[in-house]
């Protein structure tokens, strides 16, 4: 427990509010109605001394402070499920809960386990602490080979943009090589950045690094701009959205598409490529940041649903609903520190939902949900022939003989 | 007013394979990541903290190496009130003996009433730096430190032992303190107060003289572990490793 406390000793910067209201709808805060239903929606809003909505009452009580005593932002995911619901459109999620982390943060208060992601993702651009010498080590002995830009020295089509668990976790590469198949059936021209690629820095923005992002994200600029291509594509929703969406603000700017955009525009190139292995019932998990923050729905169910045999079945929270895995804005780094809170997992909420909506397999689209959702698999009762798979090893399943 | 000067330094990142150099008696320096010290950057906090506690002035100070800056401006970002670079041939690597000296003509310089510097660090071969700078000062040195209040001249030290023994001792100032853990974890700080650090703070620096190794080893080889075959591997279904693994124990005596 020790090692996770933190510290009671936050100020608020003079440019806590002017930044809050400053972000896109961020004077709407103003406009609060009070209603809760933020702090209903919120998965560990029963946790938290102070839910969204109960810290706008705080702050127009003019005692935000007694706030940032607590450590409640630490429990936010940042899964935008707050956000979605807010009948007055404010921005709670990129606003209030993260402008509250930066707060922290710059005051010191942070939870160890978080320390070290963030300490980790300063030296070595990836918040695991692997060598940054070995972020393309997943492709070593693959034929035919990956392009690494560096040595291919050549424009390509498609910058495939990794990402840090796809390019060190021992599950997620599994998904990483499930894209490579892909693309290479396709005959995509694409190439990858390898030891020139940092961390997007996205989680660690949400997380209250915003000087850590922007450093992160001026590394992969510098990077972008040695090569040339036409788009970027990325297997991670959080990657993406940082390109999509925070990067322009640094002035970075490139098109880039989530994967299941990228193969749903291919999905006529796809089918002929797909053979039935049998009736399977599959439930799809919409990640926060491809689904709410994104509005990337559809393509990843066309996808599943031109695999012959799979039957799309949904869970009561699904789309706009749907239930954080509980690894965003900073959670994959506080596992430690939110367990002792509760006692509780997201992630094996997630893995009931799916269990009692009579699925076989529980396909996702973001790296952070495979090693999540198998390890909730095996805490949660019945549970246990549960298969975890991100879409592209469905599709890459689904192209072998 | 108590005057704190911690040494610190930086040490391979064991993040990264290490490569012995043609020469056959150092490391690689071309393959190798440099991070700070473990033990100093505890150091750092443990000044820190005694600042914040008992007020007084803390002098960061390190020799010229690749990085270094950067610890430099995130330990002012910490709490450092100066920052200190010794201007020499460091980067080719030297050895404890030369860097102790080097610390010490700059302490004399800094005039510290306490000097706290990790306890050891990895690439220590000629032994740590803090009882050679304890030396070459005449002053008192304490090692495996793990919490210490000031009181007056004097510093009351915890001193950790094998078996979670601690001791409480009482050292006149000025000492040297080998600091093994700092009372809280080194915090942590926001990359933008390390970036408007750089803006706002300097680094001083001084000149660390020609480097003298005398009382150091004389490396002949360095070489990495040679895998031996010393593991036994059980062939057989479950039962069978089970039933020879049993056999071992029994063999051994520890079953």
């Amino acid at each position: 427990m020790a090692a996770n406390e933190v510290s009671h000793s936050p100020s608020i910067t003079k440019t806590f509010y002017t930044s809050l209201f400053d972000i896109t709808d961020g004077d709407n805060i103003k406009t609060c109605l009070q209603c809760a239903n933020c702090s209903g929606v919120c998965p560990f809003g029963y946790l938290m001394d102070f839910p969204p909505g109960r810290m706008i009452a705080w702050m127009r009580a003019g005692i935000f402070d007694e706030v940032l005593e607590t450590d409640s932002v630490w429990m936010c995911v940042s899964c935008y499920a707050c956000t979605e619901v807010c009948p007055k459109n404010i921005p709670l999620t990129p606003g209030l809960m993260t402008r509250a982390k930066e707060e922290m943060l710059l005051a010191g208060n942070v939870p160890t386990e978080l320390q070290s992601a963030l300490e980790f993702s300063q030296r070595y651009g990836n918040p695991l602490g692997e060598s940054p010498r070995k972020r393309a080590e997943w492709a070593k002995d693959l034929q035919p080979e990956v392009p690494i830009m560096r040595k291919a020295k050549r424009p390509v089509d498609v910058l495939w943009f990794v990402g840090d668990y796809p390019s060190y976790h021992p599950r997620v590469i599994q998904t990483t090589k499930a894209l490579y198949k892909i693309l290479n059936a396709l005959g995509i021209d694409y190439g990858i950045l390898g030891p020139e690629e940092n961390s997007d820095g996205d989680t660690q923005r949400l997380a209250g690094e915003r000087g850590l992002f922007e450093v992160l994200a001026e590394k992969n600029a510098k990077a972008f701009s040695r090569y040339e291509f036409g788009e970027i594509i990325t297997t991670d929703p959080h990657a993406f959205n940082a390109i999509k969406n925070e990067y322009p603000e640094l002035g970075i700017e490139y098109p880039v598409k989530h994967y299941t955009e990228f193969l749903a525009e291919r999905i006529d190139d796809i089918k002929p490529l797909l053979k039935g292995n049998g009736e399977v019932k599959v439930t799809y998990h919409d990640p926060c940041y491809l689904g709410r923050a994104n509005g990337v729905y559809d393509q990843p169910r066309a996808l599943l649903e031109a695999i012959p045999g799979v039957e799309l079945v949904e869970m009561p929270h699904n789309r706009t609903t749907s239930l954080c895995c509980g690894g965003g804005g900073g959670g994959m780094w506080l596992d430690g520190f939110q367990w002792e809170k509760g006692h509780v997992r997201l992630s094996e909420w997630r893995v009931r939902e799916a269990i009692n909506a009579g699925a076989d397999v529980l396909a996702v689209a973001c790296p952070y949900e495979p090693p999540r959702f198998e390890d909730a698999a095996k805490m949660v009762e019945g549970a246990g022939n549960l298969v975890v798979k991100d879409i592209v090893e469905l599709l890459a399943e689904a192209m072998e003989d | 007013m108590t005057h704190i000067m911690v040494p610190v330094k930086l040490v391979p990142d064991l993040v990264e394979e290490l490569e012995i150099a043609e020469s056959g008696t150092a490391l690689d320096m071309a393959w190798l990541r440099l991070i700070i010290n473990e033990f100093d950057d505890h150091a750092i906090e443990q000044a820190i903290l005694l600042k914040e506690r008992s007020g007084g002035e803390v002098t960061v100070i390190a020799p010229d190496q690749e990085g270094m800056d950067d610890v430099l401006f995130t330990a002012a970002a910490k709490g450092a009130d100066r920052i200190i670079k010794l201007i020499g041939d460091f980067e080719e690597g030297t050895n404890n003996h030369a860097l102790a000296r080097a610390f010490a003509n700059a302490a004399k310089e800094v005039g510290p009433d306490l000097i706290l510097t990790g306890v050891q660090g990895n690439d220590d071969l000629d032994g740590s730096v803090g009882p050679y700078l304890a030396e070459y000062l005449g002053m008192a040195y304490v090692g495996y430190v793990a919490g210490l209040s000031l009181e007056g001249d004097k510093a009351i030290v915890q001193k950790e032992y094998p078996g979670g023994l601690i001791a409480e001792m009482e050292v006149t100032l000025p000492a040297v303190l080998g600091i093994q853990a700092a009372e809280e974890p080194p915090r942590y700080v926001a990359v933008s107060k390390v970036r408007q650090m750089m803006k706002e703070a300097s680094i001083d620096e001084a000149d660390a003289g020609d480097l003298d190794t005398s009382g150091g080893l004389e490396i002949n080889s360095m070489y990495l572990p040679e895998a031996a075959e010393r593991a036994e591997m059980l062939e057989g279904d479950e039962e069978e490793i089970a039933t020879k693994l049993v056999e071992i124990f029994k063999e051994i005596g520890v079953m």
